[in-house]
C-alpha cells in the first residue's frame, strides 16, 4: 500500500496516461508547441508548471471557502501570477540564459488552461493533501508529454540531446552526417511539434481502445 | 493455368486472413474479378477508381519520359555549354537517355516502393483493401522534387506524406490535402538546401560544388531556375520563351515541359477526369496576379533597387510558362478529392490557386515559387468554399420559392 491510498495513487497517475492534460483534454497546447524545439527548455517548463501547479493548488484549496464564488477567477489569477512571478525571478537569477529563450512563455504559464482548468474543476473541492497531488499528477502528465514532444524533435531536428551531439557533428560531417545523414528542419518548427503531439495521440489511442470517442 | 487463375487461386487461398487485402489488391489491379455481386441492383461503370487512376498516369507518362531526357540534357548542357546551342538536336539523345535513367527511375522506384508498402501495411492492420490513391502519387512525386534529392529523404517524405497526409485521415478519399504535396511541403521545410538554390536542379551540381570545396581544379555547374535569376533581379534570361515551353530548362523532374503538361492536360479534360474549370480559373487566378503586378511596375509604384522588381516585371503570360504553375495547376489543383465539389465552387478555388501562387512567387523571400503551398492552402479551404457556395444555391432557392408563393 505504502504512501498514498489507491485513491491518491489514481490523482497522481491518471493524468500521466488516461487522463493527460495535454493528450486527453487538449489543453496546453500552445506552449506544448512552443516550446518544445529543445530538451532543456521543455524539462524547465516542466518543473516551472509542476511547481506552479503544486502549490497554486494547495493555495486555492487552503481559501476554498473564504474565495467568493463571484470573484474566484480573479483569486485564481493572483495565485498563479504571484507563483509565475517568483518562478520567472528564480530562473531569471539562476539560469538567465534559458529564462532568455524561454522568454514570454514563463509568463504565459499564468494563462495556461491546464492549470486554471484544475483549479475550478479539483482544487476548489476538495482538501489541500489531495489538490497537492492532483496538480503535481497533472503537471506531471503535461511535463512528460513536454520531454517527450521535446526529446523527438531536439534529436531529429538539430541531432543535439541537451545540447550534446549525439548523432554527430553535422559540419564536421562526423557520426552519422558522415553517411549523408541530415538534419530534419521540419521538426525545429512549431507545426511539426503539433504533429508530434498527434502521433503520441494516435498512439496512445491505439493502445489503449477505451480512448477512442464514440461519434 | 493463367496468371489471372493463379491470382485467384492466391486468393482464395488467404481469403479471410490478414493478408488477404493484400493478394486482393494484387489481383484486382490486373484483372476484373472474377465475383460477382448477388444482390440489389448495381451499375456498371467502366471508370472506377483503378481506371481513373491509370489515366492520370498515362496523362502523367509523357513528362516522366520528357523528365528523363531533360535530367540528363541539363547535366551534359552544364558541362557543355556549346550544347545549349542547338538543344533539339542535342536532346534526344541515348546519352541523355540513360543518364535520365539513372538519376530519375530510383526516384519513381523509392516513391512507389515506400508509398505502397505503407498502404499495403495499413491495409493490412486496418483489414480493408489496399486503395489505389498512391498509384497517382507515386507518380507525381518523383515529377515534383528536384532531381538530386537523397533517396533516403524521399523515402522519410512518402512515409510522411501517405501516413500524416492520408492514412490518418482515413485513407483515400478522405484526406483533406493532397498527399503529393504534402510530400513536396515536408521535403521543403524539411531538407531546405535539397529543395532550393541553383545547384539541386541538375544533377551533378551539388557533387561538384563539392569537389571543388574539396579542391578539385573544375567548373562548378550552376543550374538557376528561371525564377530563381528573376528572384536575384537578372535580367538576361539563358533561355528564351521557347525553351520555357518546350521544357529545355531546368527544373523540378517532370514539370519543364509546358507543351506535354498542355497535352496531359487535354487527355484529362477530354476522358472529363480533370476538371477543366479548376485548370482555367487557376490559369485566370495567374494571370490576373500577373497583370497587377505588371500594373503596379508601370505605375512605378516600385524603384528597380528593390528585391521583388525583377519578378514584379516578368510579364504577366510568362508567369505561366515558367515555374510549376501549370503542372499545379494540371494534376495537383484538379484532384477530385482535394478540390472543391460544386461547379461555382471550383471557379473560385482555381482562381485562388492561380492569384495566390503568383502571390508568393512574388513576395516568397526564401523559395521564388508558391504553386505547392497555395494549392495546399486551397485543398484546406475547399470544404468551406463549397458550404457557402451550397448555402448560397438554398438561400437563392428560397427565396424564389417565396416568390412564387407570395
Amino acid at each position: 500500500m505504502g504512501l498514498l491510498s489507491k485513491k491518491d495513487r489514481k490523482l497522481i497517475l491518471d493524468p500521466l496516461a488516461d487522463d493527460n492534460p495535454i493528450t486527453i483534454q487538449v489543453l496546453g497546447i500552445c506552449s506544448a508547441l512552443a516550446i518544445t524545439a529543445q530538451l532543456k527548455p521543455s524539462i524547465v517548463m516542466a518543473i516551472s508548471v509542476l511547481f506552479v501547479m503544486g502549490v497554486g493548488n494547495v493555495v486555492i484549496s487552503l481559501m476554498r471557502n473564504i474565495i467568493p464564488s463571484k470573484i474566484r477567477i480573479i483569486v485564481q489569477l493572483i495565485v498563479v501570477a504571484t507563483l509565475v512571478i517568483i518562478v520567472d525571478q528564480v530562473l531569471k537569477a539562476f539560469a538567465y540564459e534559458l529564462s532568455k529563450e524561454l522568454s514570454v512563455f514563463i509568463g504565459l504559464i499564468i494563462t495556461n488552461c491546464i492549470i486554471m482548468g484544475r483549479f475550478e474543476a479539483f482544487a476548489l473541492g476538495n482538501g489541500p493533501w489531495k489538490s497537492f497531488l492532483d496538480g503535481i499528477g497533472n503537471a506531471a502528465g503535461y511535463g512528460v508529454i513536454l520531454i517527450i514532444v521535446g526529446f523527438f524533435r531536439e534529436l531529429l531536428g538539430s541531432g543535439t540531446l541537451f545540447g550534446f551531439k549525439v548523432l554527430g557533428d553535422s559540419v564536421e560531417k562526423t557520426g552519422l552526417y558522415a553517411i549523408g545523414y541530415e538534419n530534419n528542419g521540419f521538426m525545429v518548427l512549431p507545426p511539426m511539434a503539433l504533429i508530434v503531439v498527434g502521433i503520441i495521440i494516435w498512439v496512445q489511442r491505439s493502445r489503449n481502445k477505451a480512448l477512442i470517442e464514440e461519434n | 493455368m493463367g496468371l489471372k487463375q493463379k491470382l485467384h487461386t492466391l486468393k482464395e487461398k488467404y481469403k479471410g486472413t490478414k493478408m488477404a487485402p493484400a493478394f486482393n489488391a494484387l489481383h484486382t489491379f490486373l484483372y476484373l474479378p472474377n465475383e460477382t455481386t448477388h444482390n440489389g441492383t448495381h451499375i456498371k461503370a467502366a471508370d472506377d477508381l483503378k481506371r481513373t487512376m491509370n489515366i492520370v498516369i498515362l496523362a502523367l507518362v509523357p513528362c516522366l519520359i520528357f523528365g528523363i531526357f531533360n535530367a540528363g540534357y541539363q547535366h551534359y548542357s552544364a558541362i557543355d555549354e556549346t550544347l545549349r546551342q542547338a538543344p533539339l538536336a542535342n536532346f534526344f539523345t541515348w546519352d541523355n537517355f540513360i543518364m535520365g535513367c539513372w538519376t530519375v527511375l530510383p526516384l519513381v522506384l523509392v516513391s512507389y516502393g515506400v508509398g505502397l508498402l505503407i498502404e499495403f501495411i495499413f491495409a493490412v492492420i486496418k483489414g480493408h483493401e489496399v486503395e489505389e490513391g498512391y498509384l497517382v502519387t507515386g507518380m507525381l512525386v518523383p515529377l515534383i522534387v528536384p532531381i538530386d534529392i537523397p533517396l533516403w529523404m524521399l523515402a522519410v517524405a512518402v512515409a510522411f506524406g501517405v501516413v500524416i497526409g492520408k492514412e490518418v485521415f482515413g485513407g483515400t478519399g478522405m484526406n483533406i490535402l493532397n498527399p503529393a504535396l504534402t510530400i513536396r511541403a515536408f521535403l521543403f521545410f524539411a531538407y531546405p538546401t535539397w529543395m532550393s538554390g541553383d545547384k539541386v536542379w541538375v544533377h551533378g551540381a551539388v557533387d561538384r560544388q563539392k569537389e571543388i570545396l574539396a579542391g578539385a581544379n573544375v567548373d562548378a555547374i550552376s543550374g538557376e531556375t528561371i525564377l530563381g535569376s528573376y528572384a536575384q533581379n537578372t535580367t538576361s534570361i539563358a533561355y528564351d520563351y521557347w525553351d520555357m515551353f518546350w521544357g529545355f530548362i531546368p527544373g523540378s523532374v517532370g514539370e519543364t515541359s509546358k507543351l506535354l503538361i498542355i497535352v496531359g492536360a487535354l487527355i484529362l479534360i477530354f476522358t472529363k477526369i480533370g476538371s477543366w474549370r479548376i485548370i482555367f480559373s487557376t490559369l485566370i487566378g495567374a494571370l490576373t496576379m500577373g497583370l497587377i503586378f505588371n500594373g503596379v511596375v508601370s505605375a512605378g509604384w516600385i524603384g528597380e533597387s528593390s528585391k521583388f522588381f525583377g519578378l514584379m516585371n516578368v510579364p504577366f503570360w510568362q508567369h505561366l510558362i515558367i515555374g510549376s504553375i501549370l503542372f499545379g495547376a494540371v494534376y495537383m489543383a484538379t484532384d477530385p478529392v482535394t478540390a472543391s465539389q460544386t461547379n461555382k465552387g471550383k471557379w473560385i478555388y482555381g482562381f485562388l490557386i492561380g492569384f495566390i501562387s503568383i502571390l508568393i512567387r512574388v513576395f516568397n523571400p526564401a523559395y521564388p515559387e508558391g504553386v505547392f503551398l497555395a494549392i495546399l492552402l486551397m485543398n484546406v479551404f475547399a470544404p468551406t468554399i463549397d458550404h457557402y457556395v451550397i448555402e448560397g444555391n438554398i438561400k437563392k432557392r428560397a427565396k424564389r420559392l417565396k416568390a412564387k408563393t407570395a
